[in-house]
């Protein structure tokens, strides 16, 4: 196992260089000159311009500005924003607590709900129920996150008043040092009413931001059990007798899910696309908005920054699938 | 059971919270601030969150008006030549206290010369703090016009300039001039933490900073020393909310007091929506069409002016602006002094213009028009508005073809002389001055720069000039008065539109005034029951 461990570590090395490279030169792909959107209608003279160009070290070739970012990165510095002036890194990480704690609990609601649901449609193939819950599925795999969020909003929060309509808590609640994961702050000060409230804050953006991992998982789950129903081996379980369910749970279920978590893997990446529309919406503060705002700004430290730590991340996340997948089949961590 | 009492017992706080919320004024802003030292940035929504509420400035806006009045400034005198300008500070001006800092003086001249030579002296220690840029210092000229500042005692502070500047008081009270404690960032560079200047910020203004949460919450507390009127709330919460429809259900929802920039198209839903209350004002601003007047056939005013003629400005503003806007006959806004409602716009007549363009010997004109690809108040959708006037011109028989580039770029080649093409653009009011929008748009200085039409008229000229020196401000609006005249005979741009600015807000929001420069005040604002 630790060697299988090793050699997937070592593939990080020359992705993790590629990404570097690609995030560094991916914005400055771009038309846009951040010294000019920045000054916007206003403008700049030529000599301020020069200034800030050197100020900024766009003075200097090309490969010597991204050697100076590479090196920089490898000993933890991302760099100032250009807009606001703070690290990079705090940035990132006084906002990604938010997107994870709205990202967790969305697969957590996606797994939940999604698995069983795959599980029933494949059970009664053909049925009622499989019709019911994979035309569900399709539906919620199509939706526009933006018109679902709007909608949402407008039935529970306008119409009905059961959910908040936007933000992470009661601006009543005021916690001085945050950990960022709103559910472990309003619990740890104690204060009455606060882990509540921020429950009911997560509700909505929970269940859009849940949707498509949620359609993708069910719909995946069906097409993995029936493969593996069909097999011989479950066959024979039937023939002794053993009962439906067991079947399903030990010998289908277990077999069926390296499929499926290889796409929970995946949907991390869709995770944090669709918390970008997400986070608009329910004006979350997570790290989605701060790219989008950093790209049009053409922020150049946050948006290479930002790309690399969320390359990152998916890496990790991959990294721990290939691990589940040898500890769910013996035969991948022996190879 | 657990749940009943986590939910009995949240329903309970969320009752006694609308009591304690009675204190609490909430904002809906459209975004987060950039930082909190005003000298730095240039967005309206960071002074919003800092200059407004946390600082201010010698000379101050009277809120709702362009007027200034004094601020921590008591008073000022302009020497005779223009080019003395010695301002009185006020006494016993406390400044804000925080977890590492405690004023131990009173606001003095010290200040003052602080706050400015921290943005224009390379040498001072402030200077390259936070990356500082001083993108409005070095954009309203004051490097070159400010020559030095003195301290004459610790309550009276010289400006010498290098020239008679009748916008200077004007400019003085603009954000970028928000008065800061040397003090403090005395204290701070010591401490090796220069950044907290910017991010912890300390002012001497009617609520001081509590607390901030990116793109989540701003929170301020009722500056109980303020020197002026005390602010009515106890605190103040900016509730950061990017979108526009959620802002509106926010409100709605009573989870907001008062909100920034609705849809144009929810306004109408707003007003007869009977939990809001929608105000309204023109905005300091104009959009408009700038022929490049360097090149052939647009050189010709006559030729300007038939286009102009073409262009059906109400159907502009009704598919654009969708309402909130009003069609421009001027250069600069209505709600501007000096503006010359004398002036007749062109009527929209295109046979008119046809037969002007015949008798001018142009035919088959073929033009470009470039439409931005941002939106602005003053243009929400500069596509949807070439395409209007690529209809317009189609009916005098001229061919229209839309061009758009990357925001940088346009700005940067719409710059050039020899540009291809009429330009969409528009500007927005600094300091409520008519010498920000005519010198800067249309004077001989800004051709190849800000100048868009590359116009530059002699005559025009000379009165904006005279204008900028002359300190009595009757005598200068005759002069900007005149000034409209010849642009509108002249014709260097189409003005199409200046914008309206709705605010809807809660009914038991009390005393909000919506301020013609744009910024969002709520010094004096409260709430009824």
């Amino acid at each position: 196992m630790l060697n299988y461990v090793l050699s997937r570590l070592l593939t990080f090395v020359p992705t993790f260089f590629g990404v570097t490279l690609i995030s560094f030169a991916f914005i400055r792909v771009l038309p846009g000159d951040p010294i000019i959107v920045m000054a916007g209608e206003r403008g700049v003279s030529q000599e301020r311009y020069d200034q800030l160009a050197a100020q900024f070290g766009f003075d200097r070739p090309m490969y010597v500005q991204f050697w100076e970012y590479f090196t920089g990165v490898l000993q933890g510095d991302l760099g100032n924003s250009f807009v606001t002036k703070k690290p990079v890194w705090d940035e990132f990480f006084a906002l990604f607590p938010a997107t994870l704690e709205l990202s967790l609990c969305a697969m957590v609601l996606a797994i939940v709900l999604g698995l069983p649901a795959g599980v029933i449609a494949a059970v009664n193939r053909g049925k009622f129920f499989d019709r019911a819950l994979m035309s569900t599925a399709l539906v919620g795999y199509s939706m526009p996150i933006f018109w679902w969020a709007l909608l949402l909003i407008i039935v529970f929060s306008g119409n009905l008043g059961w959910t908040p309509v936007s933000g992470r808590i009661d601006l009543l609640y005021y916690f001085p040092d945050p950990t960022g994961f709103m559910l472990i702050d309003s619990l740890a000060s104690g204060q009455k009413g606060a882990f509540w409230s921020a429950i009911r804050h997560l509700i909505l953006p929970t269940i859009v931001l849940g949707t498509i991992p949620l359609a993708v998982i069910a719909r995946q789950t069906r097409s993995a059990m029936l493969e593996v129903l069909g097999e011989d081996y479950v066959r024979t379980a039937r023939a002794k007798g053993m009962s439906p369910g067991r079947i399903n749970s030990i010998h289908a279920l277990r077999n069926a899910l390296i499929p499926v978590i290889t796409v929970i893997g995946l949907s991390v990446g869709t995770l944090l696309a669709g918390a970008i529309l997400t986070e608009t919406i329910f004006s979350w503060p997570g790290i989605g908005k701060w790219m989008v705002d950093s790209i049009f700004r053409r922020d150049y430290p946050v948006v290479q920054g930002g790309l690399l730590l969320i390359a990152v991340m998916v890496m990790i996340v991959n990294l721990t699938v290939d691990m589940l997948y040898g500890l769910i089949n013996p035969k991948i961590r022996k190879r | 059971m657990t749940l009943k009492t986590t939910l009995a017992s949240g329903l309970l706080l969320a009752s006694l919270g609308s009591g304690a919320f009675a204190q609490s004024l909430v904002y809906c802003s459209e975004g987060s601030p950039e930082g909190f030292d005003p000298a730095l940035y240039t967005a309206g929504t960071t002074f919003d969150a800092s200059s407004q509420p946390i600082y201010n400035r010698l000379a101050e806006f009277k809120t709702g008006t362009t007027e200034t009045v004094p601020g921590l400034a008591e008073s000022w005198e302009v020497s005779e030549d223009g080019k003395t300008v010695t301002f009185k500070l006020r006494k016993g001006v406390k400044f804000h206290s925080n977890d590492q800092f405690t004023p131990t003086r009173d606001f003095n001249a010290d200040d003052v010369i602080f706050t400015f030579d921290r943005q224009g002296n390379a040498e001072n220690p402030y200077n390259k703090v936070s990356g500082g840029t001083w993108e409005y210092y070095g954009g309203m000229s004051m490097p070159d016009l400010i020559e030095s500042i003195e301290k004459v005692d610790d309550h009276t502070v010289v400006f010498n300039l290098t020239r008679p500047e009748a916008p200077f008081i004007a400019n003085m009270a603009m954000d970028f001039a928000s008065i800061v404690s040397k003090e403090y960032a005395d204290a701070m560079l010591e401490a090796g933490t220069p950044e907290m200047l910017n991010q912890a910020p300390i002012g001497t203004g009617p609520f001081s900073f509590q607390a901030y949460q990116k793109d989540a919450v701003i929170r301020y507390l009722r500056n109980d020393d303020y020197w002026g009127n005390k602010a009515k709330v106890e605190s103040l919460i900016f509730a950061i909310t990017p979108d526009a429809s959620v802002r509106y259900q926010k409100v709605q929802a009573g989870e907001c007091h008062v909100m920034a920039y609705p849809n144009p198209a929810d306004v109408e839903a707003m007003k007869s929506d009977e939990s809001i209350v929608v105000m309204e004002q023109e905005g300091l601003n104009v959009g408009y069409l700038a022929y490049n007047t360097q090149v052939a056939p647009y050189d010709n005013p006559k030729v300007r002016k038939a286009l102009n003629m073409a262009i059906d400005k109400q159907s502009i503003i009704d598919v654009v602006f969708q309402g909130s806007g009003q069609i421009a006959k001027n250069p600069i806004p209505p709600t501007m002094w000096s503006y010359n409602n004398d002036i007749q716009d062109d009527a929209h007549d295109p046979e008119a213009a046809k037969a002007m363009l015949e008798a001018e010997g142009v035919t088959d004109l073929s033009m470009k028009i470039w439409a931005m690809p941002v939106q602005r108040p003053y243009n929400p959708n500069a596509r949807r508005m070439a395409e209007l006037m690529q209809e317009d011109f189609s009916k005098i028989g001229v061919n229209v073809e839309i061009v758009s580039y990357e925001w940088g770029e346009y700005l940067s080649r719409s710059k050039e002389l020899d540009r291809d093409g009429a330009v969409l653009l528009g500007w927005t009011g600094d300091n409520g001055d008519p010498d920000n929008f005519l010198a800067v748009l249309l004077g001989c200085d800004g051709v190849g720069k800000s100048n868009r039409a590359q116009w530059c008229n002699e005559e025009f000229d000379a009165l904006i000039q005279k204008a900028k020196s002359e300190s009595s401000q009757e005598e200068r609006a005759k002069l900007y008065e005149e000034a409209q005249v010849i642009f509108k005979d002249q014709a260097p741009w189409a003005t199409i539109a200046h914008s309206v600015v709705y605010m809807p807000m809660r009914p038991e929001v009390d005393g909000y005034v919506v301020h013609p420069l744009g910024s969002h005040i709520f010094n004096e604002v409260g709430l009824s029951e």
